[in-house]
């Protein structure tokens, strides 16, 4: 196994403060090795979206993250908490280490601005040093990079198409070649062809660049595809988390189980689409105990009590790097 | 005021039309601006007759500054300005919501109308509506009102609404072009559902808070229009209004004979009123756009002792802590 | 290219409008009011000026309305307006023109300015929404809500007097010549500030609030979240990113609401005695002097809807979305 470039300890995040805060983000614990795609599933408020924003500290308020470590491990140096960054040094640390596609490909570009102008202002603020001509040379080759003619360089975003928007987004987010990059849904709003365009360059650039990729989605069949390692989420807290094939063939918790037959797999044995009944729990209103046990077909009566503990499932012993949040798969007491 | 996520991250609950309401009448402004808009419109109701003299009627005390007697002074022909001023509340009122009504309905005919149908007609409409937005209001009513052989409240009040719809109408053109394309709309459409009934139960409804906030709007200025052209003499006639009180101030240089309150209290009443329905206005827009809307407490205190403010782009860090302790159940 | 056509087919088809609505108001309204100043002043005007006030005011009963409209179209293309009764015997186009340069400069100038500050400072407040600058949020609603001739009316009594340094009314020094030396416009600044400061206040408090709420709807786009994202300056950040989209609607709202605004600063003139169309139109009003108000709204129109189309352009170079280029 690799080791870490980010490492992410106990993050709590609220919405709001005080006795009206919505638990966002309950104790999340995740760690990103170097060079690997880490997915995060989820239905939509599971937490998800707020955890890749939380970790860098751009949740709009009234966000706020009220305990926790995110520790990133520079090459060859000692690890550093973004938590405790000042403004200014989490605005030098901010895309040149870790950064962002987001969401809306549409809306993530300055509609008032050229292309050139959103790929170069990033290198000019982290290197203002730098020559015009040296950074245009390299907005250049980011849109050589992701696969667009340079000539795209003075479009303003309304001209361009919305895979090539976020191909641009792929570009910019490498300008500063950082050790990490986040994806959040960045392939939604595209039609299914140019998604799996999109996908398969990044793989490739990854191949070549290699850095880390948190890629989220709620499209698990996606990710199977895709990562090395796939953490599910529901309710604020990670409830698994396993290589993409141990999940794919052997899901433990009974969400995951839920949520990969929700999606046809694009590869593989067909399965049959079930989909979960019910919906995703109200942040403001959790069930006690497990918070999935409503909608669990397999709930017991400790499941409405205890929360379960994200750890080693003893019944899967062995050396599978794998964890688990589930009465059915109580953690092991001595393998810690 | 509760929070609310603002980010999709967090599932909406779909708040019942009953509980969204009384958040309407919760918000601060809202109901600031309402509460002084009543009192405004009492006075309007009761003025005549709480008023202390008659706004017309002489007496000896000429030009007298404000006294137990006379609240806010009397005119240089010993009319007392306090019962002007309670007096002419009512043409104001009068003259807003009158005026507001009519520009309403007809922003509503023109808007609705143009944004829902469409081809060259809708084109005219908005063509029509784009030439009433840009003619300057002002010297349109002076030459439209100084050629009328009489011109008392409600006159005015019919002239004004007659002629500021314009705003509205292409507010509610945008906003029912935008409607149109709804899911809900084009399946209405497509099981045959007749074109008024569309938009009577499934276009209007939805756009209650822009024609409430258009309405309010014209109110506004409907208000300042009528004291502006009371103030430079058009309407002056028989009825007492704010403007009418400005306008014997301003001809009868109570400025050069420092007779202040002669022309303050009036003033004082008509940006009190503009506020308040500017309040109303900004408890709407808060309403629709939840963005808009104070997040409650803005300052935060971190772990530290420090007060950090919130705000887009770098998240507040409360505490460092590795683990939370005590919240497992909640 | 396209978008600017369109906006002057539009600019000219409201010019029309307007001069026909002059056209037809003292046509469509009982009364004639002007045959009774004509008669009046019989024997004083010239049988061509009294003829050129029948073409303008419809009293040629013999004539159809087509031959009237354009007799009407013809005088006004010879920019001939009639007569004013107020300064009796110049023609209303020579007392537009004693008028409009003091307008134009007064309200053209504070008009543009109280827009630019308005719009700064709303920018900085929106940005840093939550702060103390909130708290100016009321007291610029209250503001706002004034209108600009009693705000004017509170500067004379506050600021002016005998010996203060602001005169009450007028342009400049009654004994002074309008020459361009130094003396005159020192006198024409001097007696500009008041009027001038009275427009900006009044005016700045509605940008200022409308730029703030725009910089806050604008600051939760995920461009502005990619743009802190990506590590810029708070600085670059909030103007290049928040403020450059915010300022879109402002604009468009600053063209549309040109023709409001330009009535309450003529109200301004009136206030402070300054000479301009404002002064003009409310002397006209009471004196009944219909060919100068038929005039002054004439005028006041087509530079409302020359202002405009100038805004339009300005738009035009502010966003990309309305060139059309390929």
């Amino acid at each position: 196994m690799t080791d870490a470039v980010l490492e992410i300890r106990g993050l709590n995040v609220d919405y709001g403060l005080g006795d009206d805060a919505v638990h966002a983000i309950r104790d999340v614990d995740l760690t990103l090795h170097r060079g690997e795609v880490l997915g995060l599933a989820g239905e939509s408020g599971s937490g998800k979206s707020t955890l890749a924003y939380g970790l860098t500290r751009l949740l709009p308020p009234p966000g706020v993250i009220t305990g926790g470590e995110v520790l990133y491990h520079p090459d060859g140096g000692d690890p550093v908490d973004v938590l405790r960054m000042d403004h200014a040094t989490l605005r030098k640390f901010r895309w040149a280490e870790t950064a962002i596609v987001f969401q809306g490909a549409m809306n993530s570009l300055n509609p008032v601005h050229r292309i050139s102008t959103q790929l170069t202002d990033v290198i000019k603020a982290h290197d203002p040093r730098s020559t015009s001509a040296s950074r245009l040379a390299r907005a250049r080759e980011l849109l050589h990079l992701v696969g667009i003619s340079a000539d795209r360089l003075d479009s303003y975003p309304h001209q361009l198409s919305g895979g090539m928007r976020q191909r641009v987004m792929i570009g910019m987010a490498l300008a500063l070649e950082p050790k990490v990059v986040i994806m959040d849904e960045p392939t939604t709003a595209l039609d299914v062809v140019v998604q799996r365009q999109i996908l398969r360059q990044l793989v490739e650039l990854r191949e070549r660049l290699g850095f880390s990729v948190v890629f989220i989605t709620h499209d698990l069949s996606l990710l199977v595809e895709f990562s090395d390692r796939i953490a599910i989420m529901y309710g604020g807290r990670i409830v698994e988390e396993a290589a993409s094939a141990d999940l794919y063939r052997d899901p433990l918790h009974p969400y995951s189980h839920g949520l990969l037959n929700s999606f046809p797999a694009l590869r593989g044995p067909k399965r049959e689409l079930t989909g979960i009944p019910g919906s995703p729990p109200d942040l403001r209103a959790m069930p006690a105990g497990c918070a999935f046990h409503p909608r669990c077909p397999h709930a017991m009566e400790r499941c409405g009590v205890e929360v379960p503990v994200l750890g080693v499932p003893g019944d899967r012993p062995g050396p599978a790097d794998r964890t688990v949040a589930c009465w059915l798969h109580p953690v092991q007491d001595n393998g810690l | 005021m509760t929070v609310v996520p603002t980010t999709g991250t967090a599932t909406p609950v779909a708040a019942p039309v009953k509980r969204r309401r009384l958040r309407f009448v919760a918000n601060p402004k809202a109901t600031t601006g309402l509460v002084i808009l009543g009192f405004f419109a009492l006075i309007a109701v009761v003025g005549p007759w709480i008023a202390p003299y008659d706004p017309s009627g002489r007496s000896s005390d000429l030009l007298q500054g404000p006294s137990a007697a006379h609240w806010f002074g009397t005119t240089h022909l010993g009319q007392d300005i306090f019962s002007q001023v309670v007096v002419g509340t009512r043409s104001v009122i009068v003259v807003g919501f009158v005026a507001g009504i009519v520009a309403t309905i007809l922003s509503i005919l023109v808007g609705v109308t143009s944004g829902y149908l469409a081809g060259a007609g809708s084109e005219v409409l908005s063509a029509l509506s784009n030439v009433f937005l840009v003619l300057p209001a002002l010297p349109l009513m002076i030459i439209i009102t100084s050629t009328l052989p009489e011109t008392g409240t409600l006159t005015i009040a019919l002239v004004i609404g007659l002629t500021s719809w314009a705003w509205g109408a292409r507010v509610l053109r945008a906003q029912t072009l935008s409607l149109r394309g709804r899911d809900y709309v084009e399946a209405a459409r497509a099981t045959g559902e007749k074109t008024w009934r569309i938009i009577l139960f499934e276009i209007l409804p939805n756009l209650t808070a822009v024609i409430a906030s258009g309405f309010v709007g014209t109110v506004i200025f409907a208000v300042t229009l009528e004291i502006t052209l009371a103030f430079i003499g058009i309407g002056a006639g028989s009825d007492w209004n704010w403007g009418t009180v400005l306008y014997w101030a301003q001809s009868q240089q109570a400025l050069a004979q420092g007779a202040w309150w002669w022309f303050v209290p009036a003033g004082l009443a008509i940006a009190l009123l503009g506020t308040a329905l500017s309040l109303v206005n900004f408890g709407i827009d808060e309403f629709v756009s939840p963005r808009l809307r104070g997040g409650g407490k803005s300052n935060v205190k971190t772990a530290d002792g420090h007060t950090v403010r919130m705000r887009v782009g770098f998240t507040p860090v409360l505490a460092t802590k590795t683990r939370s302790e005590g919240r497992e159940t909640p | 290219m396209s978008y600017l056509l369109k906006r002057i087919a539009f600019y000219l088809f409201t010019a029309w409008a307007a001069i026909t609505i002059n056209f037809f108001i003292p046509r469509v309204i009982p009364g004639d009011p002007v045959q009774a100043l004509i008669t009046r002043s019989r024997g004083q005007m010239t049988s061509e000026a009294v003829q050129s006030l029948y073409v303008l005011f419809g009293l040629d009963k013999d004539a159809s309305l087509v031959e009237q409209y354009v007799d009407y179209l013809g005088q006004l293309l010879r920019g001939d307006l009639g007569l004013s009764f107020a300064h009796f015997p110049s023609p209303v186009t020579q007392v537009l023109g004693d008028g409009l340069p003091w307008t134009l400069g007064l309200v053209g100038i504070t008009t543009v300015l109280g827009f630019l500050i308005g719009t700064a400072l709303g920018t900085g407040i929106g940005w840093r929404r939550g702060s103390w600058a909130d708290a100016l949020i009321p007291v610029t609603t209250f503001v706002s809500s004034i209108p600009y001739f009693w705000l004017g009316l509170i500067a004379i009594a506050l600021l002016t007097g005998p010996d203060s340094f602001f005169p009450a009314s007028g342009a400049y020094d009654n004994g002074l010549v309008p020459n361009p030396d130094l003396e005159f416009i020192g006198s024409v600044v001097r007696h500009g500030i008041l009027p001038a400061f009275t427009i900006l206040i009044s005016s700045m408090a509605g940008w200022i609030l409308s730029m703030r709420n725009m910089m806050v709807t604008v600051a939760s786009e995920d461009y502005v979240t990619v743009a802190h994202a990506k590590g810029l300056s708070d600085r670059r950040v909030m103007v290049s990113y928040a403020a450059r989209n915010a300022l879109l609607p402002n604009v468009s709202g600053f063209a549309l609401s040109l023709g409001f605004i330009v009535g309450g600063t003529l109200l301004v003139e009136i206030v402070f005695s300054y000479p301009g169309l404002g002064l003009q139109l409310y002397q006209a009003v009471g004196a009944k002097d219909y060919p100068l108000m038929q005039g002054i709204f004439l005028i006041i129109t087509l530079s409302v809807l020359l202002a405009n189309f100038l805004a339009d352009v300005a738009y035009l170079a502010l966003d990309p979305r309305t060139r059309r280029e390929g």
